[in-house]
């Protein structure tokens, strides 16, 4: 019986259906639903790694013990697991071992949108590419096989529109798939550079196998049409191709490395017009230039964003998007914001209030970032901010750390704050850090990590303790405070600030959106309100502005009771229902 | 696209519910037998922005996206962002609008205002508009969350989807303790809509 089901789920039940028994990854979108889905099978180790490198290295465990083993992140988290990959390439595999990567294009929740495919040609891996969810199915189940007839990882590359589209899925049996026998192979599993240069020339005789594969591989196929017009695609660009022109040829591509060059150079032959249509970057097109193969693709479709139906009917058959109806209006923005009775947003008035210069890093706290709480001067990828903030003070001087902090979230931290906070201790830094801890990883929905004692099945496990931790690597200052009582967070500020040598600051409160403790319900006295909007600066949906009374009014659908706003008023207008 | 798809672009802010409005939605058209898509958006836009999911059927679906001007109705969770999507909407399309006003961020803090009767404008341009009070409606059956499924039950019935279809929908894909409010909440949509305006739908 078919279902729907998104990428993500349909992934999970490929694995599953594989024989998979153990697998691991970090959460990050849009790759966070496959390893949660498939933590839910019956006989599946499953676990948050604290980062994208760990989960490799238990995954290449894994797969040696026999394991059919798969590991799934985000297109960023690759490049945080590529130091394992590289070499993983040269090792191989025991066990099956499938890596996922989820790309982002179009940037719906990512700091950039590298495409990797590159991946693919830089560390000789096979990878392929589904285009809806049953083919998100049977190419991960498809994977495993090929992985260890090739002994080889296999990427399988997917992008957010994959990953959160659902379609209908038939799922098929599970294979009754035995452990295989972990025998030890110094030669193929020690990388010694004796070892490593044999292992090499492996790596080369295995893509020469995988280019016979390829030509001959299911998972290509052409669909004949009108023979003007040939397209070759790969993913999800195949079904606006498919939507838009489904008269034209087309050569569906699911190895997108290594590409089949006899099929390709067939196909080519067959078509008056050839493009290659693929989002990002020219990575099938340019390595049809270098075959000498007339194409177009990027001098007419963009290499940057996300495509849609519309965009292929616009740029490839000139035909302009319908106009659709038409309102003459100026229609307000929606950003993205902190939750009402988040507790980051505390954090950030301050920073602003104090005009510090805040490196931030990854997170829901990088929409600190944005008006009115405006208080973040950077952000670069996961664990940076530590780092940035020492490189400035190493730029500008020791003075300038009595007004930098850097800002990162539990999770964050443990992912890749804790070797740069290293590096501060041990080369004389004064950084102050704040550890926003809301007890989660809240962006991507709340996954577990190490620091709240829970595993992702939540089973209680034992607990990372932070304020240890930062005193074991030698931050000698270490204290913790509510992130939502301004004059806590200010006195610890200035304390911290004006101390020479690091240290950290734990603003520890629960994610608003998991808290479930009693808050009191909270209204605006208008007699006492001034009109003076320091509340409304607070960027908190539970509070707005009545222009025609020029006085500020709380929404009670809205408002958490977190009393931020009580504590900036003030006339003291804002008050507590019920409250004497 | 094909004139045997149907398109529904489901808009609204983060937090209100549209992704259980599309997922009952397109369960109810796989029930009818259909080929589905849905696109979903997940991660950073969830937080308060301005969200949308998308749900197509028919025969074959290829894209799981709509495109411009390719909706057959548009429902929205919220006016502003009826307002913002409404050129996603077919001519001659339908747009159902919860009369809802969440403010966003540059509304709250007054520095533009929201517009002004934006429902009476939008049904001047789109002769085939439908505002209702769905949360008010929802509320009335036990919780204002439930807005989402009384516009389900509204748009499932201008669709012809049968009520049962789309109740069995609601039962596999609601919490077990929620499911009486639920199939109130959809019923409560279902009857929004009278004969007339029915065959308004789909003149």
């Amino acid at each position: 019986m078919k279902s729907l089901m998104i990428g993500n789920m349909a992934i999970a039940r490929g694995a599953y259906e594989a024989g998979v028994t153990v697998a691991a990854a970090y959460p990050g979108t849009p790759s966070t639903e496959i390893v949660e889905n498939i933590s839910r099978f019956e006989g599946v180790y499953a676990e948050w790694s604290p980062n994208e490198k760990v989960a490799l290295e238990v995954g290449f465990g894994a797969s040696l013990g026999g394991a059919r083993t798969l590991v799934a992140m985000k297109h960023v988290g690759v490049n945080v697991a590529a130091d394992p990959l590289y070499t993983l390439s040269y090792t191989g595999v025991n066990g099956g071992l499938v890596l996922v990567s989820a790309d982002d294009p179009g940037m719906h929740s990512s700091q950039n949108e590298q495409d990797n495919r590159g991946y693919g040609r830089f560390a000789k891996l096979l990878v392929i590419e589904p285009s809806d969810s049953q083919e998100a199915l049977d190419f991960t189940r498809e994977a495993f096989d090929l992985s260890e007839q090739y002994d080889t990882p296999v990427m399988l590359r997917v992008t957010t529109r994959l990953c959160h589209s659902q379609s209908l899925v038939q799922p098929g049996e599970k294979l009754d798939r035995p452990l295989k026998e972990y025998k030890k192979n110094e030669a193929k599993y020690v990388m010694l550079p004796g070892f490593a240069r044999l292992r090499h020339l492996e790596v080369e005789k295995r893509m020469a196998a995988l280019r016979e594969y390829v030509e001959e591989s299911p998972l290509n196929r052409i669909e004949w049409g009108d023979r003007n017009i040939g397209i070759i695609t790969s993913g999800i660009p195949y079904q606006y191709v498919k939507e838009v022109m489904p008269e034209v040829s087309a050569l569906k591509l699911g190895t997108v490395n290594p590409l089949p060059e006899k099929l390709i150079r067939s196909f080519a032959s067959q078509v008056k017009k050839l493009y290659v249509v693929e989002e990002l970057e020219p990575v099938i097109e340019e390595q049809l230039k270098a075959w000498g193969i007339e194409v177009t693709g990027k001098s007419v479709l963009p290499r940057t964003g996300e495509y849609s139906p519309e965009l292929l009917e616009e740029l490839l058959l000139g035909v302009p998007a319908p106009s659709g109806y038409q309102l003459d209006e100026s229609i307000p923005a929606r950003p993205p914001l902190l939750c009402p009775g988040c507790p980051h947003r505390g954090v950030f008035y301050v920073l602003k209030r104090k005009r510090l210069t805040v490196t931030g890093d990854i997170g829901c706290y990088t929409l600190g970032a944005l008006k009115p709480l405006g208080a973040m001067d950077t952000t670069l990828c996961m664990g940076a901010s530590i780092g940035a903030a020492l490189g400035l003070e190493k730029a500008r001087g020791p003075e300038s750390a009595r007004k930098t902090v850097a800002v990162i979230g539990d999770s964050t931290f443990v992912h890749s704050g804790i070797t740069p906070l290293i590096d501060t201790v041990y080369n004389r830094g004064n950084t102050t850090v704040m550890i926003l801890d809301n007890g989660t990883t809240a962006m991507t929905g709340h996954q577990d990590h190490p620091a709240t004692g829970r595993t992702i099945t939540e089973e209680e496990t034992s607990r990372l303790d932070l304020e240890a931790l930062a005193r074991a690597v030698g931050v000698k200052r270490v204290r913790k405070v509510d992130p939502l009582r301004i004059g806590e967070l200010e006195k610890a500020l200035d304390e911290e600030l004006s101390h020479d040598g690091p240290s950290v600051i734990l603003a520890t409160r629960p994610c608003a959106l998991i808290d479930k403790s009693p808050k009191p319900s909270l209204y605006i006295d208008e007699d006492k309100c001034k009109g003076c909007k320091i509340c409304i600066k607070l960027g908190c949906t539970g509070v707005y502005w009545v222009q025609e009374e020029k006085k500020a009014r709380i929404n009670p659908d809205l408002c958490q009771g977190c009393g931020l706003c009580i504590d900036v008023c003030k006339f003291d207008a804002v008050l507590e229902r019920g409250a004497n | 696209m094909a004139a045997d798809t149907t398109n529904i672009l489901i808009v609204g802010v983060g937090g209100q519910g549209t992704l259980l409005a599309s997922r009952v939605l397109a369960q109810a058209a796989v029930a009818q037998g259909h080929d589905v898509k849905v696109s979903e958006i997940h991660g950073m836009a969830q937080r308060g922005g301005s969200v949308v999911s998308q749900v197509r059927y028919g025969p074959k679906i290829f894209s799981p996206i709509i495109k411009r001007g390719d909706a057959d109705v548009i429902m929205a969770f919220e006016k502003l962002e009826a307002a913002r999507y409404l050129p996603f909407l077919k001519k001659g399309g339908l747009m159902v609008i919860n009369t809802d006003r969440i403010d966003p961020l540059p509304v709250m803090s007054g520095e533009v205002a929201y517009p002004e009767k934006l429902e009476e404008k939008i049904a001047r341009v789109v002769p085939k508009t439908i505002s209702l009070d769905a949360t008010g409606i929802a509320a009335g059956c036990g919780t204002s969350r439930a807005a989402n499924i009384v516009l389900v039950g509204l748009v499932g019935r201008a669709l012809g989807f049968p009520l049962d279809a789309l109740e069995e929908a609601v039962r596999g894909l609601v919490p077990q303790k929620v499911v009486d409010i639920n199939i109130k909440a959809l019923n409560a949509g279902w009857n929004y809509v009278d004969n007339d305006l029915i065959s308004m739908v789909r003149d």
